[in-house]
């Protein structure tokens, strides 16, 4: 049965992900319909995300859907201490689907059980953000034309990224390898690994970001080490620049390699790298907006041509 | 004091037995036996052959459900359960951790929707065996040395 909300990517089957890649593609080829007209869609960012607004904004707009929300709480009920139950009853009255980014951990998920329409979690704090795994891997298919035994490179800080184990397991359905590069302090953890180990997922783990951890790979994803991160900030002094990509460690990558990058990036991807035509974390982020496309259209039983 | 002679002290009710004596009072809050109006006896620090010390709670007049009673096991998985009726044992019973736990344990995680809204907490058992628990909301698991009881009514 298929999903009545988004929260996690744990509720697409790999036959949701298919599906889903498969209408991206299409809006990809054609971003602009009617499909969503005459239905209202809330955007309710109780915490910022300017990135991650607009770019489910113009999903919608580009589908001729109307928007109502808040782009932070300073505008919304919440700051006069309204439930997050009773801000998602009442908008429920006003929307035909809701899209929420809240900082707490649990809230979409909470919200998906006490509201009639749908809802897309847009990030609930450090713990799950499905639209951002959903477009990673509609970019990984389309530079890959599969997703079934790929090699992907995990570079960065594996242990608060919250990208990196989501990714993991939306990729879990299609037998990746992964390798995991990162310093000590950022380490995968032990969970993401029991994890892989149960689900037969074969990852290996460097400390380096070596000549191998490169070569080896079909996607190299980069995440943002990020200094608020560090307990020790030697630690950090000493590890900000060790993971960082140059376009000439890209020299004997496998052809069909391709870089990505949840952004944004800070010091982790050279300006270099840029025009390597193996660079695709602008292009990912633009498919950011069909893979939103995509699951607005499936959670509202749209078909689309 | 020989085992019979507490058990069958009790005309008819439940009495829940080998309870490790550090978990005692966990399992009175588990089973809000202060809520209750039945005549409750509560004993600690027996002697046990087994267990070293032990604690026993016996209630008067009260038979519990399957899922009230099985919430001990979060805490004292080895207890054993005997529902009297007449001054006899009509049944002996274990405890099992049900499936999913709901407003019994808190949250660890203060950034977890369940410490910031009025709101049942839900946890799925992960692992019976270990008591591994994980948070339907927030996904963190705790492991049994970490649980945290929720506040009672």
């Amino acid at each position: 049965m298929k999903p009545k909300s988004l929260v996690n990517i744990d509720d697409y089957s790999r036959d949701d992900i298919l599906r889903i890649i498969e209408t991206a593609s299409k809006f990809k080829k054609h971003p602009d319909r009617s499909l969503l007209k005459g239905l209202v869609c809330g955007t309710l960012f109780f915490e910022p995300s300017t990135r991650t607004r607009l770019s489910f904004e113009t999903a919608i707009n580009r589908l001729e859907g109307r928007i109502i929300g808040f782009s932070d709480t300073a505008t919304s009920s919440a700051t006069k201490g309204e439930s997050l139950k009773d801000t998602i009853m009442m908008v429920s009255n006003y929307t035909d689907i809701i899209i929420m980014r809240h900082h707490l951990e649990g809230s979409a998920r909470y919200a998906s059980e006490v509201s009639p329409v749908p809802i897309i979690n847009a990030g609930d704090g450090s713990n799950q953000h499905p639209t951002q795994t959903m477009l990673d891997i509609f970019s990984i298919h389309e530079t890959q034309q599969t997703l079934e035994n790929l090699t992907i490179t995990i570079v960065g800080d594996l242990k608060y990224g919250r990208a990196v184990h989501s990714l993991i397991e939306g990729l879990s359905h299609f037998n990746p390898t992964f390798n995991f590069v990162a310093p000590e302090e950022m380490k995968i953890p032990d969970k993401h690994k029991l994890y892989c180990d149960k689900k037969s997922i074969k990852y290996q783990e460097f400390a380096d970001f070596s000549p191998e951890s490169i070569n080896s790979a079909d996607i190299l994803y980069m995440t943002r080490v990020q200094k608020e991160r560090f307990t020790d900030l030697m630690e950090y002094e000493k590890v900000k620049n060790v993971y960082t990509l140059r376009n000439e460690m890209l020299k004997d990558s496998k052809p069909n390699l391709k870089v990505l990058h949840p952004l944004p990036r800070v010091k982790e991807i050279d300006q270099d790298v840029d025009n390597n035509p193996k660079a695709y974390y602008f292009e990912q982020a633009r498919n950011g907006i069909y893979t939103r496309q995509a699951v607005i259209c499936d959670l509202l039983n749209i078909d689309v041509d | 004091m020989g085992k019979e002679l507490q058990v069958a002290a009790l005309e008819s009710g439940t009495a829940i037995d080998h309870i490790p004596s550090d978990q005692l009072f966990k399992v009175v809050k588990l089973l809000r036996l202060h809520e209750l109006e039945n005549s409750i006896t509560i004993g600690n620090n027996f002697d046990s052959k087994k267990m070293g010390t032990k604690g026993i709670i016996k209630i008067s007049g009260k038979f519990f459900e399957e899922d009230e009673i099985n919430r001990i096991a979060l805490v004292a998985p080895k207890v054993k359960l005997n529902i009297i009726k007449n001054y006899e044992v009509v049944e002996k019973r274990r405890v099992t951790l049900p499936d999913f736990l709901i407003g019994i344990v808190k949250c660890n995680n203060p950034k977890c929707i369940t410490n910031n809204e009025p709101m049942p907490t839900r946890f799925d058992v992960v692992d019976k065996d270990r008591v591994l628990l994980q948070c339907h909301y927030c996904e963190i698991k705790i492991n049994k040395e970490d649980i945290i009881l929720s506040k009672s009514k």
